[in-house]
């Protein structure tokens, strides 16, 4: 959507485009930021990695005789005396797709120039992020102190641990860098870094609001990957 | 002259989109919290779950990543590979209903 075009180059729409794309000279995805056709291929892998994760914890779970610990019991929330399921990986949920939705807001306000706005939105973005790490800590160390350990645990099946703390520790890991991220960029918009097409220091590329887009398909992914975490280890 | 060429050329989507899937989004997430919350079980609980989940997956990525709008090199390069980790899970089935098997058959006959 904002790809720059290329002079002389006039790109096709539909299959015609792919067929062209696919059988260009030099390289293909012409016109796209290299940095974001990067993106793609790194999210590309980062799928595979946690569809492994996913696809070795359903083999775990499935091939177990030990009844599986029930998630919405394990992570229930004692709250006025009453045990409400799943509570705190739902709040998670919505905090994430909230940061997810200000971040689609700041990629767009970026396109479109708009410096404060996109550089409250990314803000808003990491804040949010940094909320969910926090939550995620807290949900750590109350099933620590419950007794989960990655070789044991007081509900059912022993492999529950070490799936639990593989799978959500690494999305945590990936969403703790994403905050990091987040608050880099935030920074570098509000200093007017992409108007003024300041270089950066990994790259001597200039700088220009694509790399919000760029680091907004990195958080959209890990919000992504936290719906299927959610559907398959909470839900299931 | 040619950057800001290339910046005037760029476009962007009305912020109602945005607006719209952040809103389904929320809802959906919700039915799949109220999937859990009156307990359905089984096969009902099981397609519910996927249900919402592929919907939320296809909403996000093509929407808040932009695919809907990408070009169709870049979506196919994305999507084909996800049906090698389709073969994979079919392969993974199979094998732990092969372990499942073993445990069962060597527990009632003895190792």
């Amino acid at each position: 959507m904002s790809d720059p075009k290329i002079e002389g180059y006039e790109f096709k729409p539909g299959f015609s485009g792919m067929a062209q794309d696919t059988g260009s000279d030099q390289t293909m995805f012409k016109g796209v930021h290299w940095g974001k056709a990067m993106m793609w291929i790194f999210l590309l892998s980062d799928t595979f990695i946690f569809s492994c994760f996913l696809i070795s914890y359903m083999k775990g779970r499935g091939s177990t005789l030990i009844d599986w610990p029930n998630p919405s019991e394990v992570f229930a929330l004692h709250v006025g005396g009453v045990d409400v399921p799943l509570l705190l990986i739902a709040i998670m949920t919505f905090v994430l797709i909230t940061s997810s939705g200000t971040m689609a807001l700041a990629v767009k306000y970026g396109y479109e120039k708009n410096r404060k706005m996109c550089g409250w939105l990314i803000l808003a973005t990491a804040i949010g992020g940094l909320t969910f790490v926090g939550m995620q800590a807290f949900e750590w160390s109350k099933l620590i102190h419950e007794g989960v350990r990655p070789w044991e645990n007081p509900f059912g099946a022993k492999q529950f641990g070490s799936f639990f703390f593989m799978i959500t520790g690494f999305h945590g890991t990936h969403v703790s860098i994403g905050v990091i991220f987040l608050f880099i960029y935030a920074y570098k918009t509000f200093k007017g870094h992409y108007d003024d097409e300041k270089r950066g220091w990994f790259t001597t590329m200039k700088g220009n609001y694509v790399e919000i887009e760029i680091l907004g398909l990195y958080w959209h992914f890990v919000d992504l990957v936290w719906v299927f975490i959610f559907a398959f280890f909470y839900l299931w | 002259m040619s950057e800001t060429k290339k910046q005037e050329q760029t476009t962007t989507h009305k912020i109602g989109i945005y607006l719209w899937i952040w809103g389904l989004l929320f809802v959906l997430s919700f039915f799949s919290y109220m999937v859990d919350w009156y307990q359905f079980q089984g096969l009902l609980r099981w397609s519910l779950i996927l249900l919402f989940m592929f919907l939320k997956a296809g909403l996000i990525m093509a929407f808040f990543m932009h695919l809907f709008w990408e070009r169709y090199a870049l979506v196919n390069v994305l999507l084909w590979p996800m049906t090698a980790i389709g073969c994979f899970i079919f392969l993974m089935v199979a094998e732990f209903k092969y372990t499942v098997f073993t445990r069962l058959f060597y527990f009632v006959v003895g190792g």
